[in-house]
């Protein structure tokens, strides 16, 4: 069984969770062109690599930032949003 | 002893024509460089060579001919789709399909099977009437069929499903048919081979040369080789092919897992999916099921396998054909599928001069193989994107122009 460790419940199995994609910073849509606004909303960065991803453990509704490494499927940490873009 | 086979041992070269040309040497500069050995990279060569003659083009493999998803998929051939573009499309590929053992003179096996796509529900009752009356009005051959037919196609399915979800009914798509996978492959590499185009396996891209926004040139395993035209058709692998020329796509890779059981006596001659149960399933000739369902839930680049998705199939399997209870799984893989938010394909010209691309195939790309070869092949012959792909260039997404494509993926929706 694959283990996710959520940073409030603990090590719980990955069943419980769901993936939200990678971590990005949204651009303010006030000021960006359409181009840029649907370069935002489609386009992703779908190389293989250690991505910053959202996850989201479903049982208690808790959404925290997981580092994964996309070509092992290893998760190296997760830790809660720290509310500030980075 | 059959005295042939004396020539097979007694010989220190291989005496009868291989498949394709093994060749030592790569060549300086083609005129047109494909970049994946594929059947869509290899469809796309073979009629580079025969529709356009352009005979002077390479194929590059970074592993061996058709180990991707062409041999990895559940090896399903329909065109009943959703959108008007989408049945056009896939309607061209079942037709090249059908003459195409002729065309190679090898058989691919393909075989007409009928293709049932089950509802449980109300709803899913009135997408299998929109898709059926969508698909007529196109002179496609596409029915929503009741109970009493499936019972008499299919008698060894519980139609209750173990009571929990019955079937109400079903889009019944009568052309609907499995071929040979990796023969389709063969078949292309070998007729491309014989034309002249140069096939190169274990031979990796590590590079592209762009200048000014133009193609210049390929870096490879084997060393540097000119051209002005690239073709990428790599699937899984297509996001760090962008990544070398500065493209972005919405691609997300998410693998695709198959397996299939011990070969049993032939019981199941149509194929058979249900969008609820998250189940395909079609027989094979040697008797085995060929079993998937859908992408797994989060982005992998690599193909393992889960027993979470052996156990959640087994059990949807089981609903239908409870008397499989005691039949075992002998082989299971995964691919990795090219994921679109629109479940289309990118198929055509790019903002690089030069630069043709052949991706998105997510869940849905063996069936297209023909018709995205025939159509990529014009498309990079005459620099201009085929009318019939038109509607999958990868600027639709800027253009916030998507194509809705939401029959395209037989379960996961």
């Amino acid at each position: 069984m694959k283990l996710l460790t959520c940073p409030i419940n603990g090590t719980r199995p990955l069943q419980e969770f769901t993936w939200g994609g990678e971590y990005r910073v949204m651009p303010d849509p006030d000021q960006v062109s359409d181009e840029e606004w649907a370069d935002y909303v489609f386009n992703r960065n779908g190389a293989p690599g250690i991505k910053k991803e959202w996850w989201h453990h479903t049982a208690s509704g808790i959404w925290f930032i997981a580092e994964r490494d996309t070509e092992r499927d290893v998760v190296l940490r997760t830790y809660l949003y720290s509310g500030k873009d980075e | 002893m059959p005295l042939r086979l004396l020539r097979f041992a007694l010989s220190r070269r291989h005496p009868e024509p291989r498949m394709f040309t093994e060749r030592d040497k790569l060549g300086k500069t083609y005129d047109v460089v494909i970049i994946g050995g594929g059947g869509h990279g290899l469809a796309a060569a073979y009629y580079l060579a025969k529709n356009h003659g352009i005979t002077n083009v390479c194929v590059l493999e970074k592993n061996y001919l058709g180990g991707g998803n062409t041999g990895r998929n559940t090896t399903i051939v329909r065109s009943n789709y959703l959108t008007p573009e989408g049945v056009a499309f896939y309607d061209r590929s079942l037709k090249l399909f059908e003459d195409l053992s002729q065309d190679f003179d090898l058989n691919l096996f393909y075989s007409t099977r009928g293709h049932f796509t089950l509802a449980h529900t109300d709803s899913a009752m009135r997408t299998m009437r929109w898709r059926a009356e969508v698909n007529k009005h196109l002179g496609i051959e596409s029915e929503v069929v009741g109970r009493d037919f499936i019972k008499r196609m299919v008698p060894e399915m519980d139609l209750e499903c173990s009571g929990h979800s019955p079937i109400q009914g079903a889009l019944y798509h009568k052309p609907g048919a499995v071929a040979r996978h990796d023969a389709v492959a063969w078949g292309y590499g070998r007729g491309a081979d014989m034309r002249g185009v140069e096939i190169f396996q274990k031979t990796e891209v590590t590079g592209i040369d762009v200048e000014n926004g133009k193609v210049k040139g390929v870096g490879t395993s084997r060393g540097y080789i000119s051209t002005r035209k690239v073709l990428c058709a790599v699937a899984g692998s297509t996001p760090r092919i962008t990544k070398m020329v500065g493209i972005r796509t919405p691609i997300v890779i998410q693998p695709l897992q198959a397996c299939v059981t011990e070969p049993i006596k032939p019981w199941l001659d149509t194929i058979i999916v249900s969008g609820s149960l998250h189940v395909y399933v079609s027989q094979s000739d040697r008797g085995e099921l060929v079993m998937g369902a859908s992408v797994d839930p989060y982005e992998i680049h690599s193909t393992r396998s889960t027993l979470d998705f052996t156990e959640g199939l087994c059990a949807h399997m089981l609903d239908m054909f409870p008397f499989l209870s005691n039949t075992k799984v002998n082989r299971q893989w995964a691919g990795m599928a090219d994921m679109t938010p629109d479940f289309a394909p990118i198929m055509g010209k790019t903002p690089i001069e030069g630069f043709y691309i052949d991706a998105g195939w997510g869940t849905w790309g063996f069936k297209a193989t023909p018709v995205s070869g025939e159509t990529m092949s014009h498309t990079v012959a005459n620099d201009v994107d085929h009318e019939l792909i038109h509607t999958f260039r990868l600027s639709r997404f800027k253009e916030l122009d998507l194509t809705g494509e939401k029959g395209a993926a037989s379960v996961g929706h």
